[in-house]
């Protein structure tokens, strides 16, 4: 290890033409990492509570199909006219939610939440770094997200409306609707793209070269590893995407037809197109990224765990190593997967064997590290604070969700489950119960660093109970009704499939049916959840209990060995490090956990 | 600034010439390979591998990556096993299409 | 606010930031292009038989395209190396040549998309295709003037190489015409992938003469505050160009030869 010191950038010479750098320079166009990470955490949050609301319109009109929703009816007829005739959600209308809800959720919420919020604040904190390798492209980042973010939410008041074809875009139908949503997605995808890109190569830098004294790779903390590995991913997968999406940007714009066949008919008429182009091409590039994004939507939510877990049981996280290459395992097979997103394509056995198979070993590290997490719990003297409940329900909901992955994995049983309702609930385990929950309790745990007081324990704990049992009633049923052959998609929630087969083999029972009514409260329930936290939230800021010291939770890594919230270049001495993330409880010190930074207790001399 | 410097870089230009003269010639024997009557699969297969030379020179070379940091190749190669495993990945899959078999 | 290692590189790695950066940053371009490159096999491959073109592209501009990018390879080196040698002048050269033969390889690729534009394939209602340049397309004249040739058959088309028929003045009343398309993206899948990637390169082009005229003028100020970091910049952006030379050296011979 070298021990190279540096003069942290804390000399008076320095900080003089810092001073009062006003609102706009310090709020807006700042460059510091902590303010960047707070502009990500601000608009991402508001992109989640919009995605959720496109949904609860959904879950109403999946319900009870064709009655005017009810309390924004009257808005959605002012907002977009034809398409919500009298408040009641058409068919075209129900299909831009859909679309528009995965993409917010994916691309403007969960993901900039947890590399843009989480990576940009702790990243640098706990590797002991004043700022970001690149602040400015870290600046250029979040701008590139904002853009893409406001394309994205513009594209609801255009003429026709956002686009249409589901988060997934597939071609043909994607460049066959004749609205210009599409074309919205398209550049906003593209703007996105590049901000992650940014973001990623940035993290990946500070990590690599930015580390303090002492901080060897292996005294990482866990959370730190998954942004590394996540950072990665986002790095090297995306590009394909935006290559696709340049593709079918030509498609739109140009009427090239790159992802349009031979022969492609549409309305019963002929299209006019060149034809030759491949629906298959997007499907592969689409998920190649797609694959790798799943990881980076579970691997910093389990960092973030990882580190609850670690601080509230009070003792070392069990087998961080093999945490450590688990992760490094799943991000490397990750890029091998993707096929099985597609086993319905007419794929070959070979190749559908191949991706069977590599689908298989990639759960091997995902077992790893959930095990990982379960084995840390036992023997701990466990605090049970809000932080700790979220992170301990993410345990099993991840696990359901993880779980429910494997039939899927398998092209057998895949032919079956492919767009049902199956899918849906396999993934929104793991990651509305699963990386959301990571991202509460990050958010409850980290809270008292960036405004020095807690969130409310109590409300945090009624958002807590709220949040898992209604979670668990939107989602659960989803199997069942997958089971059924209830398809994804529908806007009617499968109500004419039914009423047109009844009696016949594969028709929707009506308990099915009725579970429709029981997500839809569920959903309702849900959301009314989320109120407490939205208040504490914003109430704690002035009126939280205000923390005891620097370091309330008594933990061991840099990020609380700082003042609070951090001085603007982090730490007023370059932190050396002496020791790994995760000493607590070490048997013989007089307190019960090791900052990252503090040197070995002299030994009595005898 | 020593003598030693500014002769290794006089040599670093020269064969940085020497290898501008090479990509050129890489060049012309491309063109002319794909005016040769052989067949398609050959000349395709000619003319790929003296564009990998080239592209091995410039970026071997010019980008200095024969003599790199080891971060830098532990990007690189997981780069390069991620490009190979989407190309072939996606062409296998194509070519294991059921109904394109043995037409 | 000093971050280390702008500058020095870092011991154990031994690489300064904006070096390990920009390879973080070609990583990603490569599966970028990686991406683009898969797509163009998959299409080739996947075409139906005998409808992907060859010889369509000009190789007399694409070889001299490539020639000029490989010398502009060469003068990025040669500044930068002007720099290590502290001859401020002569980099100043050396760069602004690099910018000088971006800008014409712009110029020849946009002369070469002009031609394809122009090109048209003129479907007629008895069933013959008159294929040539368009000379004259006036709105409201009821016939246009191509300078081509008439085939029989799609197909002869697919093969630019043989140019078997003599070119000549053709006056097609538009009564005739079933259908008339030029020779842009949404011709065929080939001119579609075609003009996908190089105008993809094209912008990593642009981009480049950006960053490089930025580094070349305003951003020079630098040599004479901090010459190391500004020698750092230089080796960046070059890393970078080089990498854009290596594009088209796949680019060239994939949608020009093969
Ligand atoms: C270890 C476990 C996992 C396995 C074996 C697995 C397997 C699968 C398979 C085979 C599908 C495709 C189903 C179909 O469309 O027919 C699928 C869909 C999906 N999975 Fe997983 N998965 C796993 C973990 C995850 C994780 C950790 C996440 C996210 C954090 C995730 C997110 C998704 C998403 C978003 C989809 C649906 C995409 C769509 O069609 O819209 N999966 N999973
Ligand atoms: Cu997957």
């Amino acid at each position: 290890m070298h021990a190279t010191t540096q003069t942290m950038p804390h000399d008076p010479a320095h900080s003089a033409h810092h001073e009062a750098p006003g609102f706009w320079r310090s709020y807006i166009f700042s460059i510091d990492h902590k303010i960047i990470g707070i502009q990500y955490a601000i608009t991402a949050l508001a992109f989640l509570l919009f995605g959720f609301s496109l949904m609860a319109m959904m879950r109403w009109q999946i319900a009870h199909p064709g009655q005017s929703v009810p309390v924004v009816g009257p808005l959605l007829a002012t907002l977009f006219g034809d398409v919500a005739a009298k408040g009641v959600m058409s068919a075209d209308l129900y299909n831009t939610f859909g679309a528009m809800h995965g993409t917010i959720m994916v691309f403007l919420a969960v993901v900039p939440l947890l590399t843009g919020a989480f990576g940009n604040y702790l990243v640098p904190i706990q590797v002991g770094a004043c700022d970001m390798a690149f602040p400015r492209l870290n600046m250029l980042s979040y701008q590139f997200y904002f853009v893409g973010g406001i394309i994205m939410f513009s594209s609801f008041f255009i003429p026709g409306g956002a686009a249409q074809s589901g988060w997934t875009s597939y071609p043909p139908l994607s460049l066959i609707v004749p609205t210009d949503g599409q074309t919205y997605w398209l550049l906003g995808m593209v703007f996105l793209i590049t901000s992650s890109l940014l973001g990623s190569a940035n993290i990946i830098t500070t990590i690599i070269q930015l580390r303090a004294p002492g901080m060897t790779w292996l005294r990482l903390p866990f959370f730190t590893w998954a942004q590394f590995v996540a950072s990665f991913l986002l790095l090297l997968a995306f590009p394909p995407l935006e290559a696709a999406g340049v593709m079918q940007l030509m498609d739109k714009v140009t009427g090239s037809s790159l992802f349009l066949p031979t022969g492609l008919a549409v309305g019963g008429k002929v299209a006019e197109v060149a034809g030759g182009g491949s629906p298959v091409l997007w499907q592969h590039l689409f998920w190649f990224l797609a694959h790798p994004e799943v990881y980076v939507l579970i691997l910093p939510a389990l960092g973030i765990v990882a580190e609850v877990i670690a601080n509230n049981t009070r003792k070392p996280i069990w087998g961080y190593k093999s945490l450590v290459f688990a992760s490094l395992a799943l991000g490397f097979v990750s890029f091998i997967v993707w096929a099985h997103h597609m086993y319905l394509t007419g794929m070959g056995t070979t190749i559908a064997t191949f991706f069977q198979t590599t689908t298989m070993i990639i759960s091997i590290p995902s077992v790893i590290i959930l095990t990982c997490l379960l084995i840390s719990l036992w023997g701990g003297s466990i605090r049970f604070n809000t932080p700790m409940l979220f992170a301990l329900a993410f345990l099993p909901m991840f696990g359901i969700g993880g779980l429910t992955g494997l039939p899927l994995g398998f092209s057998a049983s895949d032919l079956h489950l492919h767009d049902t309702y199956y899918v849906i609930g396999h993934f929104h385990y793991v990651v509305a119960p699963g990386t959301i929950f990571g991202l509460f309790a990050g958010i409850y745990f980290w809270y008292p660093k960036l405004t020095g007081r807690f969130m409310n324990e109590f409300w945090g704990r009624v958002h807590f109970w709220g949040s898992l049992i209604f979670m668990n009633v939107v989602f659960m049923p989803m199997f069942a009704q997958g089971l059924a052959g209830m398809l994804r998609r529908m806007s009617d929630g499968g109500i004419n499939y039914s009423k047109a087969q009844v009696g016949l083999e594969g028709a929707l029972s009506p308990t099915i049916m009725e579970l429709n009514h029981v997500i839809l409260w569920g959903a309702v329930g849900l959301g009314l959840s989320q109120i407490p936290f939205i208040l504490n939230l914003f109430w704690s800021i002035k009126h939280g209990e205000k923390i005891p010291n620097d370091n309330p939770w008594d933990a061991t890594t840099l990020e609380w060995q700082t003042e609070t919230p951090p001085y603007v270049y982090n730490f007023r001495r370059e932190p050396i490090v002496y020791r790994g993330p995760y000493e607590y409880s070490v048997p013989g010190c007089d307190k019960d956990f090791l900052p990252q930074n503090q040197p070995d207790q002299p030994t009595s001399k005898p | 600034m020593s003598d030693a410097h500014s002769e290794s870089y006089k040599n670093y230009t020269r064969k940085c010439l020497l290898i501008f003269l090479a990509v050129l010639c890489g060049t012309g024997l491309m063109v002319g390979a794909s005016f040769a009557s052989l067949a398609s699969g050959v000349r395709i297969a000619m003319i790929l591998t003296i564009a990998c030379v080239n592209a091995f020179l410039v970026a071997g070379h010019l980008m200095h990556l024969i003599s790199e940091r080891k971060m830098v190749y532990i990007v690189l190669v997981f780069t390069v096993i991620f490009f190979i495993g989407l190309m072939g990945l996606t062409i296998w899959a194509h070519a294991d299409v059921p109904h394109l078999k043995g037409v | 606010m000093d971050i280390p290692y702008t500058v020095k590189p870092r011991p154990d790695t031994g690489l300064y930031n904006a070096k390990i950066g920009m390879w973080l940053f070609l990583a990603s371009e490569v599966m970028l292009f990686g991406g683009l490159f898969s797509a163009y096999i998959f299409l080739r491959v996947g075409a139906p038989a005998g409808t992907w073109p060859h010889g369509w592209l000009n190789v007399t501009l694409g070889t001299i395209n490539t020639v000029i990018l490989a010398l502009s390879a060469i003068t990025t080196l040669l500044a930068w190396v002007a720099l290590k040698l502290n001859q401020f002048p002569r980099y100043k050269v050396f760069h602004a040549l690099t910018i000088l033969l971006a800008l014409t390889f712009l110029g020849i690729k946009s002369y070469e998309y002009r031609d394809k534009f122009l090109h048209f394939e003129v479907q007629l209602k008895d069933g013959r295709i008159a294929d040539g340049h368009m000379v004259e397309n006036k709105r409201d004249a009821d016939h246009i003037v191509l300078h081509g040739h008439y085939v029989e058959n799609r197909a002869e088309l697919m093969d630019g190489h043989t140019k078997g028929k003599e070119h000549t003045e053709l006056k097609i009343p538009r009564a005739d015409i079933k259908r008339m398309q030029n020779y842009g993206p949404a011709h065929n899948n080939f001119l579609g992938i075609y003009f996908c990637l190089t105008i993809l390169h094209a912008l990593h082009i642009l981009g480049g003469v950006l960053v490089i005229a930025y580094i070349w003028g305003p951003g020079s100020k630098m040599w004479f505050t901090d010459p190391e970091r500004y020698t750092n910049r230089v080796e960046v952006s070059g890393l970078f160009w080089h990498f854009v030379d290596l594009v088209w050296i796949f680019l060239f011979p994939v949608l020009y030869l093969t």
